[in-house]
Order: structure tokens, then sequence, then C-alpha cells
């Protein structure tokens, strides 16, 4: 009956991939680790996305707090207040975190890991260490919170009548529009509402062009010259920079449309004053060390890549560093590369 | 006058065009080069884990062209080739298993035409009309016809044992995006896709082997398919728990809200269709869909929902894909209130968006398949909007 294709999966592979850990516990390994651990690792993989305390930084998700606002307007849903396993958490952070660098982190720094989320979230005191044996034993503050999908059972009756068709109701008037709140991308449509002067390009006149002011992207546009390399960095460094650059591109950005993020944007670093980007809230120390004439030169941002925190104490910047010379050099070349 | 287009010899009526060769694999031409997905930056902290939108409101029929499809991604689209691709079957099975894309080629494939919703698509309306297009309201979705082998050929060619009752799907990028679903679903209807509208799934649809999981949430459809395994229960990892949960008014919240429900919209007019050709003769057209069966009709009104008409059905999906509908008018050039309104073959109505509220308040997120209104002014324009009495 059946075809006999592909081949048994070995061991080694069956491990290698099954890797998932069920709510029961069912494929976790053995191994431990501390709330104390668990701080460290988080201070060096997680805490540039998630926040020291797990408060969250930019749009990145919050994962600590938010106890008792599951009915708010506004709910906080972090692994304390909304997350009923803690097989979940074990599970994602072991496979897809740090996120740009998933799967680096042991059995034990996952242990230890999620000690710390939950201390950060007052589940267990500073002192708690978890393992394999007493994982299903840490209490989940929203355990009960779940239940199966029960739309058949209490939604259906209300939405299986007929139709109405016909004098279904009072007349309706507008109670809320989308131009109100300013969130539709720009470019992408105008609307042209005759009782709306504001935003509107020409209240009484009828819209021009079918699609607003949509970018135009020309799909069949000539690429772009590439610009000519006078005496710029090497592009072999650039090219390996541009790989490594994946550790750092969920908190920077370069390029034209380099904004600041977790981080600031990057553009033009290499050569400029520390603390420099407008809009940019730095730590008090770089921002001191830009005021005191500090220049990210290609020698200074070589020890400040090597180890961010040793060079300056107090930096925002949670990243544990390069600690490849080669590897640092290739960053600068590919930071040079976006002046 | 004379139309100087007709009377005049243009240049494309005298000079030669491209020739055959000109692009071995075509892109639209210039003119429709913004018919484009676009993303929503305010949404996520990051492109790389983010969404972007199918202009829907620039297409028509029913089957979405792979390159403006929509994407989801958790981290990134990634470059994963066929020689490098293996799929393996653990866990509850008799035999562990693992095939190369090689080896799945000697399967027998079925096609099917399946639309894919993300479970957030119109998320951002639960709280009132927020984005002005229809690509952002409802673009979260797509429609094409994928060739497959049925997933329960794979899990037989492994034996599942009796206690096998549910299954867990994971992906190959760095997000290893994993979903449980019961067996029951796995051994009905669920694909495991090689090709998109005939040819090989795009980078960013999964390259070169995903999940079609027929009228259930979009993040189902695993991507970069790596694992199948046969588990005993749900393993609740972080998709299915911590998102794609919908969180009602009493602070708790559904989970394992898999279908989507009955849905439709009104593709143009809309805020980026408006109307550019004055009154008289009007094409309304739009999409509708079911992640439970058939649309089997679907009524429109101008007046914001208190009379009724119904559209023409174009195209006829069958179980869990497109419809496209129509209704042409004699617009006299006064404002409307647009709304159109999907029946599925379970008799389940489309309901608005405040009765869906009713019942899962604002925070809920996923799953909103209330009624979209279109404002369109007296000059053609149209604007998102919400009604009441």
């Amino acid at each position: 009956q059946t075809l006999n294709l592909g081949r048994t999966a070995l061991p080694e592979e069956i491990a290698a991939w099954d890797v998932a850990v069920e709510p029961d516990g069912t494929g976790l390994p053995v191994g431990s680790g501390d709330v104390l651990t668990g701080e460290d690792l988080w201070v060096e993989n997680c805490a540039m996305c998630h926040g020291d305390f797990g408060e969250g930084a930019g749009a990145y998700p919050v994962i600590a707090g938010g106890e008792g606002t599951l009915r708010d307007r506004r709910p906080v849903k972090t692994v304390g207040s909304y997350w009923p396993y803690l097989s979940t958490v074990w599970d994602y952070v072991h496979r897809s975190m740090p996120f740009g660098n998933a799967q680096i982190l042991s059995a034990d720094e996952t242990y230890a890991l999620t000690a710390y989320i939950l201390y950060s979230n007052g589940i267990v005191e500073d002192d708690f260490v978890l393992s394999n044996e007493n994982f299903t034993e840490v209490p989940m503050p929203n355990a009960e919170g779940f239940y199966a999908d029960d739309r058949v059972e209490t939604e259906f009756p209300l939405f299986t009548a007929e139709a109405c068709m016909a004098d279904c109701g009072p007349a309706v008037h507008i109670t809320r529009r989308a131009t109100d709140l300013q969130s539709t991308p720009e470019g992408a449509v105008t609307v042209f509402a005759p009782d709306r002067p504001n935003g509107v390009a020409d209240g009484a006149g009828a819209p021009e062009g079918g699609e607003g002011a949509a970018p135009v992207q020309q799909a069949a546009a000539e690429p772009e010259p590439e610009p000519e390399p006078a005496a710029g960095p090497d592009p072999a460094l650039v090219a390996q920079g541009e790989g490594l650059w994946r550790q750092c591109r969920s908190c920077h950005t370069v390029g034209d449309n380099a904004r600041n993020g977790t981080g600031p944007q990057l553009n033009g670093v290499v050569g400029r004053h520390a603390g420099a980007v407008e809009g940019f809230r730095y730590s008090p120390p770089m921002q001191q060390a830009g005021e005191a004439g500090l220049i990210w030169t290609a020698e200074e941002l070589d020890q400040f890549l090597a180890d961010p925190r040793a060079y300056m104490r107090g930096t925002r910047m949670s990243f544990r560093g390069l600690r490849d010379a080669g590897d640092r050099a290739a960053i600068i070349a590919y930071l040079q590369a976006h002046p | 006058t004379p139309d100087p287009l007709i009377t005049d010899v243009q240049d494309w009526a005298s000079a030669t065009g491209e020739g055959v060769d000109a692009t071995p694999y075509g892109l639209p031409i210039r003119f429709e080069g913004d018919v484009v997905r676009r993303t929503v930056s305010w949404l996520t902290a990051d492109p790389i884990s983010s969404i972007n939108f199918t202009p829907i409101h620039a297409l028509d029929g029913t089957i979405t062209p792979a390159g403006c499809a929509f994407e989801r991604h958790h981290s990134g689209a990634i470059e994963l080739s066929k020689d490098d691709y293996r799929l393996m079957i653990t866990g509850l099975v008799d035999r562990p298993l693992v095939f190369t894309w090689e080896d799945l080629q000697r399967f027998p494939r079925e096609n099917h035409v399946y639309f894919c919703e993300c479970a957030a698509n119109s998320g951002m309306e639960w709280g009132g009309a927020q984005l002005n297009g229809a690509q952002f309201t409802h673009g979260m979705i797509h429609n094409m016809e994928y060739s497959g082998i049925p997933l329960r050929v794979l899990l037989e060619e492994a034996g599942v044992q009796p206690e096998g009752q549910w299954i867990y799907v994971e992906g190959a990028d760095a997000s290893s995006n994993g979903r449980s679903m019961p067996i029951e679903k796995a051994m009905d209807d669920v694909l495991v896709a090689l090709t998109a509208n005939g040819e090989a799934l795009r980078k960013e649809h999964g390259y070169p082997v995903r999940l079609v999981v027929p009228g259930w949430e979009g993040n189902m459809w695993v991507k970069w398919l790596r694992r199948i395994g046969v588990t005993h229960s749900a393993v609740e990892a972080r998709e299915e728990t911590s998102k794609y949960t919908d969180l009602m008014p009493d602070g708790r919240a559904r989970k394992w809200t898999w279908a989507m429900d009955a849905k439709s919209v009104i593709t143009s007019p809309s805020p980026q269709k408006p109307i550019t050709h004055g009154t008289g003769p009007l094409v309304i057209t739009g999409l509708a869909w079911s992640g439970r069966g058939a649309v089997t009709r679907v009524d429109v009104s101008l007046d914001g929902g208190v009379n009724w008409q119904e559209a023409r059905i174009g195209t006829q999906g069958g179980k869990y894909a497109l419809s496209r509908f129509y209704l042409e008018i004699d617009w006299d050039g006064s404002p409307m209130l647009l709304q159109s309104r999907a029946t599925d073959d379970t008799g389940y109505v489309q309901p608005t968006k405040d009765a869906l509220r009713e019942i899962r308040g604002l925070n809920s997120v996923y799953h909103n398949n209330g009624i979209q209104t279109w404002a369109v002014y007296e000059n053609g324009a149209v604007e998102n909007v919400e009604v009441g009495s």
C-alpha cells in the first residue's frame, strides 16, 4: 500500500529536529539554570529588543508585567499575564530566539533564561533554579485563561438567520472615518472627501488619477547605476560585512530608508561624532562622549564593537560584541559603504 | 474634435516593439507599476518579521498573481534550495521518515484552488475604521492554484499510530514557526504544496515546499516545511498561545480558532479605486470567501445595510476558494454607503462588525470578518467608514 519512498530517519537526525516541548514537559532535555545566570544571558541576548526588565523596546514584544490588564482596552499580553504554559517559553526561546541569531542557546542557558523571565514576571524569587525536574510545578498565572474555539456553538446560531434584504433597520449615518486617524501609509491613497478640507487636495474637484499619489515603482525600470567605488572600502570586506550585518539589523538600519529604531540609523557613522543622530535618545554616557569630542573613526569603532559595554559603561547597546577582528573590519567596511 | 490617438499614426503603430527574448520571465508592463504589495510600517517592530498586503483593489477575477500575493514572515524569507531540502516525519509513527525533494516528486499529486487568509486580516479595524484602502483592510489574503501531495499520503507512508491524535508542523527558517492541528484535518484535505499557480512557490511563499491548510488561518500554512511530528496532544507553541488566540471581553481567550469565517469586501470602488468616470454605468465588484465551505451568495447594499440586492457571481469559487462578484448599477452621483455580505453553504451570513464586537469586544485582534463599509462621495472619492443609526 505504501510506495516505499523516502528513508528511515536516523536517531541523531530526529534528535536534531524534533525539539518541540509540550505542556506536560514531553521533549524537555535534562538540565537546569538559575535566575542570575539568566539575567546575564538576558542582558547579552535579549534586552536590546525586550528591555532590561522585559518591558519591551520599540515595538518588540513586552515579556514581563501586564498583570490584570486582559480586560483593559489596551491589554498587555506577557508571559506572566497571558501565556498559559511554561513549555511555550522554553520551546520558543530555545529554537526561535534570539531574533536574528536563533538556535544558539544550550539547554542550560534556556533553563536559565526561562527562570529569569519567570523572575521578571514576579512568579519566582531571585534564588530560583529551574530544571527539567521542577519544570511542570511552576504555576503560570493565566493557565486557566483559555478555552477551545466555541464559535460554532456561540456565534453560529446568531449568524445563520435568513439574511434581511429590505428595510433592515433605520437609516444610518457615518460614525467613524479612517481619514480621522491618518494611519494609512502615506502616498498609498488620497481620499477626496468633499466636506473635509483638511488633507484634501481639492475639496470640490473630482479625484485625479485612479490611484491617488501611489508610489509608482516602475516594474521594468532600469537598475540604479552602481556608484563609482572611488577610494571606498574593499568591496570583498563590504560583502562580508553585509553577511554579518544581520546581527545588527534588528536594531540598526542603513541605506535609503534608514530610520532610528531600537538603535540609531547608521548612515555615515564612520567619521562622525558619537551620539549625533538627530531624534535618537542616546544613553547619557554616549551623549557625553559625543559632546566631549569622540569621533567614530574606524579605530574607535573597532574597539567599541569588540565589547561595547566594556568600552562604554552604561551604553544602551546591549550587544555582546564581535570577538573576531576580521568580522569587526568587515562590519566597519560595510558601514563605510553607507556614507 | 477628432482624437489624435486615432487620427495620428502612433509610434507603436509604426516602429516595432520588443523581441521575444527581451524578458525571458516577464513582469507586468510598467504602466501597472503601482499594483504592488504594500506594508504598514507601524504594524511591526521590524520588516523582517512583518507582513505586507495584496493589492486586491487593483485585481480582478479570483486568482492572485504570485508576485503580488501578500507575505508574512517571522524571521524573513529564506533561500532554501531543492537540493538542500529535507522533510521529516517523526513522533507517533511506525517508520520515522526523511524525504528529499526528488522523493516528493514521486508521490501522486492533486490540484486545488484555495485562499490563504492571515488571521489578522482586518485586525486593525476592530477599534473602528482605520486604514484607507481594501489593500490594507482586507489584503492579507491570496488565492492560488496549488499542486501538491495530500498530507494523508505522506502520513500513511510513515504509518500513524492510534495514539497519534495531533500533528505538529514546523518550518525550516529561523522562526521555525510551528503549529498543531488535529489528525482529522491532516488526514482530510491538507496539502504539501510544491507549486502555486503552475510554477514553483516563490521564495516569500515558502519555496520549495509549504503546507496548505484549506479554510484555516494562514499562520498554519507553514512555509519551508521541514518537519511533521505526530503527537498525542497539541504542542501549544508560541504561535498558538501567545499569538493567534482571541482575547474576549471577560479576559479569557479562545484558542484553536482555526477556521476563517465567511467574509467579503468590495474591491472597487474602494479608497484606492475611486470613481473617476462620473455618473452613469458603474461596476461594483469584490471578493467573497468562507473557511467553512463555499460561498453561495453575495448581497450588496448601497445605503449602509438598510436595503440589499443580490450580486452576480462572476467566478464561483469552490470550497475554501475566493469567489468574484459583480453588481452593475446606474450611478446618479449621489453619495453611497457600500457594503457587501457573504453567505456560505453552511447558511452562515457574514455579520456586521458591531455584531461581532458585541460578542468578542475590541481586543480579539484576529478573525475580524465583519461587514466593511465604504463611503462614496459625490465626486467619486471613497473612504473607509463605519456607520450607525
